[in-house]
Protein backbone atom coordinates (compact mmCIF):
# COMPACT_ATOMS: atom_id res chain seq x y z
CA UNK A 1 0.00 0.00 0.00
CA UNK A 2 1.30 3.43 -0.89
CA UNK A 3 0.19 6.83 0.16
CA UNK A 4 0.43 9.41 -2.59
CA UNK A 5 2.80 12.25 -1.69
CA UNK A 6 1.20 15.69 -2.14
CA UNK A 7 1.77 16.59 -5.79
CA UNK A 8 3.73 19.76 -4.99
CA UNK A 9 6.35 18.07 -2.82
CA UNK A 10 6.98 15.43 -5.46
CA UNK A 11 8.46 18.03 -7.82
CA UNK A 12 10.96 20.81 -7.66
CA UNK A 13 11.41 23.79 -9.94
CA UNK A 14 14.77 24.81 -11.37
CA UNK A 15 14.88 28.54 -12.06
CA UNK A 16 17.45 30.92 -13.52
CA UNK A 17 17.09 34.63 -14.16
CA UNK A 18 18.43 36.79 -16.95
CA UNK A 19 18.37 40.43 -15.93
CA UNK A 20 18.93 43.51 -18.03
CA UNK A 21 19.91 46.57 -16.08
CA UNK A 22 20.08 50.03 -17.67
CA UNK A 23 23.06 52.05 -16.49
CA UNK A 24 22.50 55.67 -15.51
CA UNK A 25 25.34 57.18 -17.50
CA UNK A 26 24.83 60.62 -19.07
CA UNK A 27 25.59 59.35 -22.56
CA UNK A 28 25.05 56.17 -24.53
CA UNK A 29 27.42 53.21 -24.54
CA UNK A 30 29.06 53.93 -27.90
CA UNK A 31 27.99 57.49 -28.79
CA UNK A 32 28.12 60.80 -26.90
CA UNK A 33 24.32 61.25 -26.97
CA UNK A 34 21.96 61.73 -24.03
CA UNK A 35 20.29 58.70 -22.43
CA UNK A 36 17.48 60.77 -20.87
CA UNK A 37 14.22 58.86 -20.44
CA UNK A 38 11.01 60.30 -21.88
CA UNK A 39 12.51 62.71 -24.45
CA UNK A 40 10.44 63.35 -27.63
CA UNK A 41 10.84 60.49 -30.16
CA UNK A 42 14.14 60.28 -32.02
CA UNK A 43 15.71 63.34 -30.41
CA UNK A 44 18.43 61.44 -28.55
CA UNK A 45 19.89 59.85 -31.65
CA UNK A 46 23.12 60.16 -33.59
CA UNK A 47 24.51 58.55 -36.73
CA UNK A 48 26.23 56.01 -34.43
CA UNK A 49 23.06 54.87 -32.63
CA UNK A 50 21.31 54.66 -36.00
CA UNK A 51 24.12 52.65 -37.56
CA UNK A 52 24.65 55.00 -40.48
CA UNK A 53 27.54 54.07 -42.78
CA UNK A 54 31.06 55.09 -41.85
CA UNK A 55 30.52 55.74 -38.15
CA UNK A 56 32.87 54.58 -35.41
CA UNK A 57 31.50 53.49 -32.02
CA UNK A 58 33.73 54.36 -29.04
CA UNK A 59 33.17 52.83 -25.60
CA UNK A 60 31.96 55.13 -22.80
CA UNK A 61 34.55 54.67 -20.01
CA UNK A 62 31.84 54.94 -17.31
CA UNK A 63 30.10 51.87 -18.73
CA UNK A 64 33.25 49.82 -18.24
CA UNK A 65 33.75 51.18 -14.72
CA UNK A 66 30.12 50.42 -13.76
CA UNK A 67 30.28 46.93 -15.28
CA UNK A 68 33.46 46.10 -13.36
CA UNK A 69 32.04 47.50 -10.11
CA UNK A 70 28.84 45.48 -10.56
CA UNK A 71 30.96 42.41 -11.28
CA UNK A 72 32.99 42.97 -8.11
CA UNK A 73 29.85 43.56 -6.04
CA UNK A 74 28.53 40.23 -7.35
CA UNK A 75 31.74 38.46 -6.30
CA UNK A 76 32.71 37.77 -9.91
CA UNK A 77 36.09 37.23 -11.48
CA UNK A 78 36.86 40.23 -13.67
CA UNK A 79 38.24 39.24 -17.05
CA UNK A 80 41.77 40.52 -17.65
CA UNK A 81 40.95 40.47 -21.38
CA UNK A 82 37.46 41.09 -22.70
CA UNK A 83 35.91 42.04 -26.04
CA UNK A 84 32.69 43.01 -27.80
CA UNK A 85 30.87 40.91 -30.41
CA UNK A 86 28.13 41.43 -32.93
CA UNK A 87 24.93 39.48 -32.30
CA UNK A 88 22.98 39.28 -35.55
CA UNK A 89 19.23 39.31 -35.67
CA UNK A 90 16.57 41.07 -37.65
CA UNK A 91 14.02 43.22 -35.91
CA UNK A 92 13.16 46.84 -36.71
CA UNK A 93 14.02 48.06 -33.19
CA UNK A 94 17.64 47.25 -34.02
CA UNK A 95 18.92 49.75 -36.58
CA UNK A 96 22.11 47.90 -37.51
CA UNK A 97 20.54 44.43 -37.65
CA UNK A 98 23.07 43.42 -35.06
CA UNK A 99 23.45 44.28 -31.41
CA UNK A 100 26.85 45.05 -29.98
CA UNK A 101 27.13 42.68 -27.04
CA UNK A 102 29.69 40.36 -25.47
CA UNK A 103 29.78 36.67 -26.28
CA UNK A 104 32.64 34.40 -25.25
CA UNK A 105 34.77 36.86 -23.26
CA UNK A 106 32.34 38.72 -20.97
CA UNK A 107 33.73 41.32 -18.56
CA UNK A 108 32.77 39.28 -15.46
CA UNK A 109 32.02 35.62 -14.66
CA UNK A 110 31.64 33.06 -11.85
CA UNK A 111 30.11 35.17 -9.08
CA UNK A 112 27.31 34.90 -6.55
CA UNK A 113 24.94 36.97 -4.52
CA UNK A 114 23.34 36.17 -1.21
CA UNK A 115 19.59 36.34 -0.79
CA UNK A 116 17.92 36.47 2.58
CA UNK A 117 14.37 35.39 3.28
CA UNK A 118 13.03 36.17 6.73
CA UNK A 119 10.87 33.42 8.23
CA UNK A 120 9.53 33.88 11.79
CA UNK A 121 12.14 36.61 12.18
CA UNK A 122 14.89 34.07 11.43
CA UNK A 123 16.99 34.92 8.37
CA UNK A 124 17.35 32.08 5.85
CA UNK A 125 20.33 32.80 3.63
CA UNK A 126 21.17 31.28 0.29
CA UNK A 127 23.87 31.93 -2.28
CA UNK A 128 22.69 32.23 -5.88
CA UNK A 129 25.43 31.76 -8.47
CA UNK A 130 26.06 34.39 -11.12
CA UNK A 131 27.13 32.77 -14.38
CA UNK A 132 28.19 35.94 -16.17
CA UNK A 133 27.76 39.69 -16.49
CA UNK A 134 28.34 41.53 -19.73
CA UNK A 135 27.91 44.93 -21.39
CA UNK A 136 25.66 45.55 -24.36
CA UNK A 137 23.53 48.19 -26.07
CA UNK A 138 19.76 48.49 -25.72
CA UNK A 139 17.40 48.46 -28.72
CA UNK A 140 14.83 51.08 -29.75
CA UNK A 141 11.09 51.08 -29.11
CA UNK A 142 8.32 50.15 -31.54
CA UNK A 143 4.84 51.62 -31.75
CA UNK A 144 2.49 49.43 -33.76
CA UNK A 145 0.05 51.40 -35.91
CA UNK A 146 -3.47 50.35 -36.82
CA UNK A 147 -3.73 48.07 -33.78
CA UNK A 148 -2.50 48.06 -30.20
CA UNK A 149 -0.77 44.74 -30.86
CA UNK A 150 1.75 43.52 -33.36
CA UNK A 151 -0.76 41.19 -34.96
CA UNK A 152 -3.22 43.26 -36.92
CA UNK A 153 -0.98 46.32 -37.24
CA UNK A 154 -0.56 47.80 -40.70
CA UNK A 155 2.92 49.21 -40.08
CA UNK A 156 5.13 50.21 -37.17
CA UNK A 157 6.89 53.37 -35.98
CA UNK A 158 10.34 53.29 -34.44
CA UNK A 159 11.78 55.53 -31.74
CA UNK A 160 15.54 55.04 -31.44
CA UNK A 161 16.03 57.16 -28.29
CA UNK A 162 16.72 53.99 -26.29
CA UNK A 163 18.95 52.42 -28.95
CA UNK A 164 22.49 52.40 -27.59
CA UNK A 165 21.58 53.02 -23.95
CA UNK A 166 24.09 50.96 -21.91
CA UNK A 167 22.87 47.70 -20.39
CA UNK A 168 24.36 45.11 -18.12
CA UNK A 169 23.07 41.63 -18.73
CA UNK A 170 23.37 39.50 -15.61
CA UNK A 171 22.72 35.76 -15.89
CA UNK A 172 22.17 33.64 -12.79
CA UNK A 173 22.91 29.96 -12.32
CA UNK A 174 19.81 27.74 -12.12
CA UNK A 175 20.05 27.84 -8.30
CA UNK A 176 16.62 29.33 -7.63
CA UNK A 177 13.81 27.00 -6.54
CA UNK A 178 10.75 29.17 -5.82
CA UNK A 179 9.00 32.33 -6.99
CA UNK A 180 9.78 33.92 -3.65
CA UNK A 181 13.52 33.26 -4.05
CA UNK A 182 13.42 34.67 -7.58
CA UNK A 183 11.69 37.86 -6.44
CA UNK A 184 14.23 38.24 -3.62
CA UNK A 185 17.12 37.67 -6.04
CA UNK A 186 15.73 40.45 -8.25
CA UNK A 187 15.33 42.79 -5.30
CA UNK A 188 18.84 42.10 -4.02
CA UNK A 189 20.22 42.79 -7.47
CA UNK A 190 18.31 46.08 -7.53
CA UNK A 191 19.60 47.02 -4.06
CA UNK A 192 23.16 46.31 -5.22
CA UNK A 193 22.97 48.45 -8.38
CA UNK A 194 21.30 51.24 -6.41
CA UNK A 195 23.93 51.09 -3.65
CA UNK A 196 26.59 51.28 -6.35
CA UNK A 197 24.76 54.25 -7.85
CA UNK A 198 24.99 52.77 -11.34
CA UNK A 199 21.28 52.36 -12.13
CA UNK A 200 17.93 53.59 -10.82
CA UNK A 201 16.64 49.99 -10.98
CA UNK A 202 13.16 51.21 -11.90
CA UNK A 203 11.11 48.29 -13.22
CA UNK A 204 8.13 50.32 -14.44
CA UNK A 205 10.33 52.45 -16.68
CA UNK A 206 12.16 49.32 -17.81
CA UNK A 207 15.53 50.13 -16.20
CA UNK A 208 15.47 46.64 -14.71
CA UNK A 209 14.00 43.81 -16.76
CA UNK A 210 13.96 40.17 -15.66
CA UNK A 211 13.37 37.14 -17.87
CA UNK A 212 12.91 33.81 -16.18
CA UNK A 213 13.98 30.32 -17.29
CA UNK A 214 12.07 27.62 -15.51
CA UNK A 215 11.69 23.85 -15.60
CA UNK A 216 10.18 21.32 -13.24
CA UNK A 217 11.46 17.83 -12.38
CA UNK A 218 10.62 15.07 -9.91
CA UNK A 219 12.57 15.50 -6.66
CA UNK A 220 15.72 13.40 -6.82
CA UNK A 221 16.07 13.54 -10.59
CA UNK A 222 19.35 15.12 -11.66
CA UNK A 223 18.51 15.94 -15.31
CA UNK A 224 16.60 19.14 -15.96
CA UNK A 225 13.05 19.14 -17.31
CA UNK A 226 12.06 21.04 -20.46
CA UNK A 227 12.96 24.70 -20.06
CA UNK A 228 10.36 27.44 -20.60
CA UNK A 229 11.20 31.14 -20.74
CA UNK A 230 8.82 33.71 -19.22
CA UNK A 231 8.93 37.40 -20.07
CA UNK A 232 6.95 40.56 -19.51
CA UNK A 233 6.96 40.88 -15.72
CA UNK A 234 7.27 44.48 -14.59
CA UNK A 235 7.34 44.08 -10.83
CA UNK A 236 8.90 41.67 -8.35
CA UNK A 237 5.49 40.43 -7.28
CA UNK A 238 4.69 39.71 -10.94
CA UNK A 239 7.90 37.63 -11.16
CA UNK A 240 6.84 35.65 -8.11
CA UNK A 241 3.29 35.13 -9.34
CA UNK A 242 4.37 34.21 -12.88
CA UNK A 243 6.76 31.58 -11.51
CA UNK A 244 4.22 30.15 -9.08
CA UNK A 245 1.71 29.94 -11.92
CA UNK A 246 4.23 28.32 -14.26
CA UNK A 247 5.35 25.74 -11.67
CA UNK A 248 1.76 24.65 -11.21
CA UNK A 249 1.11 24.56 -14.95
CA UNK A 250 4.20 22.44 -15.63
CA UNK A 251 3.47 20.03 -12.75
CA UNK A 252 -0.03 19.58 -14.13
CA UNK A 253 1.39 18.78 -17.58
CA UNK A 254 3.66 16.12 -16.03
CA UNK A 255 0.87 14.65 -13.92
CA UNK A 256 -1.45 14.50 -16.93
CA UNK A 257 1.28 13.11 -19.19
CA UNK A 258 1.02 16.12 -21.47
CA UNK A 259 4.11 17.50 -23.22
CA UNK A 260 5.88 20.66 -22.04
CA UNK A 261 7.17 22.64 -25.02
CA UNK A 262 10.42 24.56 -25.03
CA UNK A 263 8.98 28.00 -25.72
CA UNK A 264 8.71 31.60 -24.62
CA UNK A 265 5.63 32.52 -22.62
CA UNK A 266 4.37 35.95 -21.69
CA UNK A 267 3.04 36.88 -18.26
CA UNK A 268 -0.35 38.54 -18.56
CA UNK A 269 -0.98 40.81 -15.61
CA UNK A 270 -4.71 41.06 -16.35
CA UNK A 271 -5.52 37.35 -16.34
CA UNK A 272 -2.60 36.43 -13.99
CA UNK A 273 -1.54 33.71 -16.42
CA UNK A 274 1.35 32.91 -18.73
CA UNK A 275 0.44 32.53 -22.39
CA UNK A 276 2.43 30.93 -25.17
CA UNK A 277 4.20 33.23 -27.61
CA UNK A 278 4.79 31.83 -31.06
CA UNK A 279 8.44 30.79 -31.23
CA UNK A 280 10.67 32.32 -33.86
CA UNK A 281 12.25 29.76 -36.19
CA UNK A 282 16.03 29.95 -36.24
CA UNK A 283 15.95 32.89 -33.84
CA UNK A 284 18.84 31.50 -31.83
CA UNK A 285 21.21 31.54 -34.80
CA UNK A 286 22.92 34.79 -33.83
CA UNK A 287 26.17 34.16 -35.73
CA UNK A 288 28.29 36.11 -33.24
CA UNK A 289 31.60 37.44 -34.40
CA UNK A 290 34.11 39.88 -32.86
CA UNK A 291 33.11 43.56 -33.27
CA UNK A 292 35.90 44.91 -35.50
CA UNK A 293 35.24 48.58 -34.63
CA UNK A 294 35.91 48.18 -30.91
CA UNK A 295 39.34 47.19 -29.60
CA UNK A 296 39.48 44.70 -26.71
CA UNK A 297 39.44 45.75 -23.06
CA UNK A 298 42.25 44.96 -20.67
CA UNK A 299 41.59 45.92 -17.07
CA UNK A 300 44.93 46.38 -15.32
CA UNK A 301 45.40 45.10 -11.74
CA UNK A 302 45.94 48.74 -10.59
CA UNK A 303 42.69 49.90 -12.16
CA UNK A 304 40.88 46.94 -10.65
CA UNK A 305 42.22 47.76 -7.18
CA UNK A 306 41.17 51.39 -7.59
CA UNK A 307 37.58 50.45 -8.47
CA UNK A 308 37.46 47.86 -5.70
CA UNK A 309 38.45 50.53 -3.18
CA UNK A 310 35.58 52.73 -4.34
CA UNK A 311 32.88 50.13 -3.61
CA UNK A 312 30.46 51.06 -0.82
CA UNK A 313 29.43 48.66 1.94
CA UNK A 314 26.88 46.45 0.18
CA UNK A 315 23.38 45.51 1.39
CA UNK A 316 24.22 41.95 2.55
CA UNK A 317 27.25 43.15 4.55
CA UNK A 318 25.14 45.91 6.08
CA UNK A 319 22.37 43.52 7.09
CA UNK A 320 24.87 41.26 8.85
CA UNK A 321 26.52 44.20 10.59
CA UNK A 322 23.23 45.73 11.75
CA UNK A 323 22.22 42.44 13.33
CA UNK A 324 25.58 41.77 14.95
CA UNK A 325 26.68 45.26 15.95
CA UNK A 326 23.32 46.83 16.89
CA UNK A 327 21.36 43.73 17.90
CA UNK A 328 18.62 44.54 15.41
CA UNK A 329 16.29 41.80 14.24
CA UNK A 330 16.75 40.31 10.77
CA UNK A 331 13.52 41.99 9.72
CA UNK A 332 14.58 45.44 10.98
CA UNK A 333 18.02 45.13 9.40
CA UNK A 334 16.38 44.28 6.10
CA UNK A 335 13.96 47.21 6.16
CA UNK A 336 16.64 49.72 7.14
CA UNK A 337 19.11 48.59 4.48
CA UNK A 338 16.58 48.36 1.68
CA UNK A 339 17.73 51.65 0.24
CA UNK A 340 20.93 53.55 0.57
CA UNK A 341 19.46 56.90 1.63
CA UNK A 342 17.67 55.26 4.58
CA UNK A 343 20.85 53.53 5.78
CA UNK A 344 22.77 56.77 5.44
CA UNK A 345 20.13 58.59 7.50
CA UNK A 346 20.10 55.84 10.13
CA UNK A 347 23.89 55.74 10.33
CA UNK A 348 24.16 59.53 10.61
CA UNK A 349 21.79 59.48 13.62
CA UNK A 350 23.56 56.65 15.45
CA UNK A 351 26.94 58.21 14.76
CA UNK A 352 25.78 60.85 17.28
CA UNK A 353 25.46 58.16 19.94
CA UNK A 354 21.71 57.73 19.78
CA UNK A 355 20.45 54.24 20.66
CA UNK A 356 20.29 52.23 17.38
CA UNK A 357 17.10 50.35 18.30
CA UNK A 358 15.25 53.54 19.19
CA UNK A 359 16.44 55.32 16.03
CA UNK A 360 15.40 52.26 14.00
CA UNK A 361 11.92 52.33 15.56
CA UNK A 362 11.41 55.99 14.64
CA UNK A 363 12.76 55.55 11.11
CA UNK A 364 10.66 52.46 10.38
CA UNK A 365 7.61 53.66 12.30
CA UNK A 366 6.39 57.26 12.37
CA UNK A 367 8.90 58.58 9.82
CA UNK A 368 8.26 55.79 7.30
CA UNK A 369 4.49 56.26 7.68
CA UNK A 370 4.87 59.98 6.95
CA UNK A 371 7.13 59.36 3.94
CA UNK A 372 4.61 56.86 2.61
CA UNK A 373 1.60 59.09 2.96
CA UNK A 374 3.36 62.16 1.56
CA UNK A 375 5.27 60.22 -1.13
CA UNK A 376 8.58 61.70 0.01
CA UNK A 377 12.04 60.25 0.45
CA UNK A 378 13.94 60.49 3.71
CA UNK A 379 16.29 63.13 2.33
CA UNK A 380 13.37 65.45 1.59
CA UNK A 381 12.10 65.95 5.14
CA UNK A 382 13.02 68.78 7.52
CA UNK A 383 13.86 66.35 10.31
CA UNK A 384 17.60 65.80 10.00
CA UNK A 385 19.39 62.80 11.51
CA UNK A 386 20.97 65.04 14.18
CA UNK A 387 17.57 66.18 15.47
CA UNK A 388 16.26 62.60 15.49
CA UNK A 389 19.31 61.59 17.49
CA UNK A 390 18.57 64.39 19.95
CA UNK A 391 14.93 63.32 20.17
CA UNK A 392 15.93 59.78 21.12
CA UNK A 393 18.41 61.09 23.65
CA UNK A 394 15.99 63.58 25.26
CA UNK A 395 13.46 60.76 25.76
CA UNK A 396 16.16 58.58 27.27
CA UNK A 397 17.23 61.34 29.67
CA UNK A 398 13.59 61.95 30.62
CA UNK A 399 13.63 65.57 29.38
CA UNK A 400 10.57 64.83 27.26
CA UNK A 401 8.10 61.99 27.37
CA UNK A 402 7.58 59.54 24.53
CA UNK A 403 4.06 60.92 24.20
CA UNK A 404 5.31 64.49 23.72
CA UNK A 405 7.88 63.23 21.23
CA UNK A 406 5.09 61.70 19.14
CA UNK A 407 3.12 64.93 19.40
CA UNK A 408 5.88 67.20 18.19
CA UNK A 409 7.04 64.87 15.43
CA UNK A 410 4.66 66.23 12.73
CA UNK A 411 6.11 69.71 13.29
CA UNK A 412 9.68 68.39 13.24
CA UNK A 413 9.03 66.59 9.95
CA UNK A 414 8.10 69.85 8.23
CA UNK A 415 10.06 72.52 10.12
CA UNK A 416 13.81 72.62 10.30
CA UNK A 417 15.18 73.52 13.72
CA UNK A 418 18.64 74.06 15.18
CA UNK A 419 18.33 72.40 18.55
CA UNK A 420 15.57 70.18 19.83
CA UNK A 421 16.36 70.95 23.46
CA UNK A 422 15.77 74.68 22.91
CA UNK A 423 12.67 73.91 20.85
CA UNK A 424 10.95 71.88 23.58
CA UNK A 425 11.99 74.37 26.24
CA UNK A 426 10.55 77.29 24.31
CA UNK A 427 7.30 75.38 23.90
CA UNK A 428 7.20 74.42 27.58
CA UNK A 429 7.12 70.79 26.64
CA UNK A 430 9.80 69.45 28.89
CA UNK A 431 8.67 66.62 31.10
CA UNK A 432 7.68 67.32 34.72
CA UNK A 433 9.73 64.91 36.79
CA UNK A 434 9.88 67.01 39.94
CA UNK A 435 8.42 64.89 42.76
CA UNK A 436 7.35 67.90 44.84
CA UNK A 437 5.54 69.55 41.95
CA UNK A 438 3.74 66.35 41.00
CA UNK A 439 2.77 65.54 44.59
CA UNK A 440 1.21 68.99 44.98
CA UNK A 441 -0.90 68.43 41.87
CA UNK A 442 -1.93 64.96 43.01
CA UNK A 443 -2.99 66.27 46.41
CA UNK A 444 -5.16 68.91 44.73
CA UNK A 445 -6.70 66.32 42.41
CA UNK A 446 -7.54 63.91 45.23
CA UNK A 447 -9.11 66.78 47.23
CA UNK A 448 -11.29 67.65 44.22
CA UNK A 449 -12.55 64.04 43.86
CA UNK A 450 -13.24 62.65 47.35
CA UNK A 451 -15.95 60.29 46.02
CA UNK A 452 -13.62 58.61 43.54
CA UNK A 453 -10.88 58.33 46.18
CA UNK A 454 -13.45 56.60 48.40
CA UNK A 455 -14.41 54.14 45.63
CA UNK A 456 -10.75 53.40 44.95
CA UNK A 457 -10.14 52.59 48.57
CA UNK A 458 -13.18 50.31 48.51
CA UNK A 459 -11.56 48.21 45.84
CA UNK A 460 -12.22 49.93 42.54
CA UNK A 461 -8.50 50.14 41.79
CA UNK A 462 -9.12 50.63 38.09
CA UNK A 463 -9.79 54.27 38.93
CA UNK A 464 -6.04 54.86 39.10
CA UNK A 465 -6.17 55.25 35.34
CA UNK A 466 -8.67 58.07 35.70
CA UNK A 467 -6.38 59.95 38.08
CA UNK A 468 -3.35 59.50 35.81
CA UNK A 469 -5.43 60.81 32.93
CA UNK A 470 -6.44 63.89 34.93
CA UNK A 471 -2.82 64.69 35.79
CA UNK A 472 -1.86 64.33 32.12
CA UNK A 473 -4.69 66.66 31.19
CA UNK A 474 -3.60 69.27 33.75
CA UNK A 475 0.00 69.13 32.49
CA UNK A 476 -0.81 68.79 28.77
CA UNK A 477 0.89 65.42 28.80
CA UNK A 478 4.11 66.70 30.34
CA UNK A 479 3.98 64.75 33.60
CA UNK A 480 6.46 61.88 33.78
CA UNK A 481 4.00 58.97 33.46
CA UNK A 482 6.04 56.46 35.44
CA UNK A 483 6.64 58.80 38.36
CA UNK A 484 3.04 60.02 38.32
CA UNK A 485 1.75 56.45 38.52
CA UNK A 486 4.09 55.66 41.35
CA UNK A 487 3.22 58.75 43.41
CA UNK A 488 -0.51 58.35 42.77
CA UNK A 489 -0.41 54.73 43.88
CA UNK A 490 1.21 55.73 47.13
CA UNK A 491 -1.20 58.64 47.82
CA UNK A 492 -4.35 56.70 46.89
CA UNK A 493 -3.52 53.88 49.24
CA UNK A 494 -3.37 56.65 51.86
CA UNK B 1 32.56 24.39 -49.48
CA UNK B 2 29.00 25.64 -49.03
CA UNK B 3 25.91 23.88 -50.25
CA UNK B 4 22.62 25.16 -51.53
CA UNK B 5 20.84 24.39 -48.26
CA UNK B 6 23.30 26.55 -46.31
CA UNK B 7 22.87 29.43 -48.74
CA UNK B 8 19.12 29.13 -48.36
CA UNK B 9 19.42 29.25 -44.58
CA UNK B 10 21.78 32.23 -44.52
CA UNK B 11 19.54 34.09 -46.97
CA UNK B 12 16.59 33.44 -44.70
CA UNK B 13 18.50 34.69 -41.63
CA UNK B 14 19.37 37.86 -43.56
CA UNK B 15 15.73 38.15 -44.67
CA UNK B 16 16.71 37.89 -48.34
CA UNK B 17 14.23 36.34 -50.72
CA UNK B 18 16.33 34.58 -53.38
CA UNK B 19 15.07 32.97 -56.57
CA UNK B 20 16.20 29.43 -57.37
CA UNK B 21 18.61 30.78 -60.01
CA UNK B 22 20.10 33.26 -57.54
CA UNK B 23 20.54 30.53 -54.93
CA UNK B 24 22.45 28.39 -57.43
CA UNK B 25 24.62 31.33 -58.57
CA UNK B 26 25.40 32.45 -54.99
CA UNK B 27 26.25 28.91 -53.94
CA UNK B 28 28.92 28.83 -56.64
CA UNK B 29 30.21 32.36 -55.93
CA UNK B 30 30.29 31.98 -52.15
CA UNK B 31 32.10 28.65 -52.51
CA UNK B 32 34.80 30.25 -54.58
CA UNK B 33 35.23 33.08 -52.04
CA UNK B 34 35.46 30.59 -49.20
CA UNK B 35 37.99 28.51 -51.15
CA UNK B 36 40.11 31.60 -51.61
CA UNK B 37 40.11 32.20 -47.86
CA UNK B 38 40.85 28.55 -47.32
CA UNK B 39 44.38 29.21 -48.61
CA UNK B 40 45.07 30.70 -45.17
CA UNK B 41 44.77 27.27 -43.58
CA UNK B 42 47.82 26.18 -45.52
CA UNK B 43 49.89 28.22 -43.04
CA UNK B 44 51.27 26.47 -40.01
CA UNK B 45 49.68 28.22 -37.00
CA UNK B 46 50.68 25.58 -34.47
CA UNK B 47 52.65 28.03 -32.33
CA UNK B 48 50.69 31.19 -33.04
CA UNK B 49 48.35 32.22 -30.20
CA UNK B 50 44.77 33.03 -31.27
CA UNK B 51 43.73 36.68 -31.49
CA UNK B 52 40.50 38.52 -32.15
CA UNK B 53 42.05 41.25 -34.29
CA UNK B 54 44.98 42.23 -36.44
CA UNK B 55 46.02 45.51 -34.78
CA UNK B 56 47.63 45.57 -31.34
CA UNK B 57 45.32 48.05 -29.67
CA UNK B 58 43.20 47.95 -26.54
CA UNK B 59 41.27 50.15 -24.08
CA UNK B 60 40.01 52.85 -26.40
CA UNK B 61 37.34 54.73 -24.45
CA UNK B 62 35.87 58.22 -24.22
CA UNK B 63 34.66 60.25 -21.22
CA UNK B 64 30.93 60.20 -20.39
CA UNK B 65 30.27 63.65 -21.86
CA UNK B 66 27.64 64.92 -24.27
CA UNK B 67 28.80 66.03 -27.71
CA UNK B 68 26.78 67.89 -30.33
CA UNK B 69 25.44 65.73 -33.12
CA UNK B 70 23.62 65.94 -36.43
CA UNK B 71 20.08 67.33 -36.12
CA UNK B 72 17.18 65.00 -35.64
CA UNK B 73 15.52 66.19 -38.88
CA UNK B 74 18.60 65.48 -40.95
CA UNK B 75 18.86 61.99 -39.49
CA UNK B 76 15.17 61.22 -40.06
CA UNK B 77 15.36 62.55 -43.62
CA UNK B 78 17.82 59.79 -44.59
CA UNK B 79 15.36 57.01 -43.79
CA UNK B 80 13.23 55.46 -46.56
CA UNK B 81 10.03 56.40 -44.71
CA UNK B 82 9.08 58.67 -41.82
CA UNK B 83 5.91 59.51 -39.96
CA UNK B 84 5.91 62.55 -37.65
CA UNK B 85 8.99 62.13 -35.44
CA UNK B 86 9.27 58.40 -36.11
CA UNK B 87 11.02 56.12 -38.54
CA UNK B 88 8.30 54.21 -40.33
CA UNK B 89 8.79 50.51 -41.07
CA UNK B 90 6.60 48.04 -42.99
CA UNK B 91 4.31 45.60 -41.24
CA UNK B 92 6.27 43.25 -39.00
CA UNK B 93 5.21 39.64 -39.25
CA UNK B 94 5.97 36.86 -36.84
CA UNK B 95 7.59 34.13 -38.90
Amino acid sequence: MTTAAPVKTKYEAVIGLETHCQLNTKTKIFSPISTEFGAPPNTNVSPICLGYPGVLPVLNEKVLEYAVKAGLALNCQIAPYSKFDRKQYFYPDLPKNYQISQYDLPIAEHGWLEIELVQDDEPIRKKIGITRLHMEEDAGKLVHAGSDRLSGSTHSLVDFNRAGVPLLEIVSEPDIRTGEEAAEYGQELRRIVRYLGISDGNMQEGSLRCDVNISVRPVGQTEFGTKVEIKNMNSFSAIQKAIDYEIERQIKCLEDNKPIFQETRLWEEGSQKTISMRSKEGSSDYRYFPEPDLPPIEVSPEQLEQWKSELPELPAEKRHRYEEQFGLSAYDARVLTDDRTTTEYFEAAIALDADPKQVANWVMGDIAAYLNSEKLTITEIALKPAILAELVQLIEKGTISGKIAKEILPELLTTEIESLEKFVESKGMTQISDTGELEKMIDELLAENPDKVEKFRNGKTKLQGFFVGQIMKKTSGRADPKLTNQLLGKKLKG
Amino acid sequence: MIDREQVHKVAHLARLDLTADEEAAFTKQLSSILEYFEQLSELDTENVPPTTRAIELSNVARPDQLQPTVSHDELLKEAPAQEDDFFRVPQILND
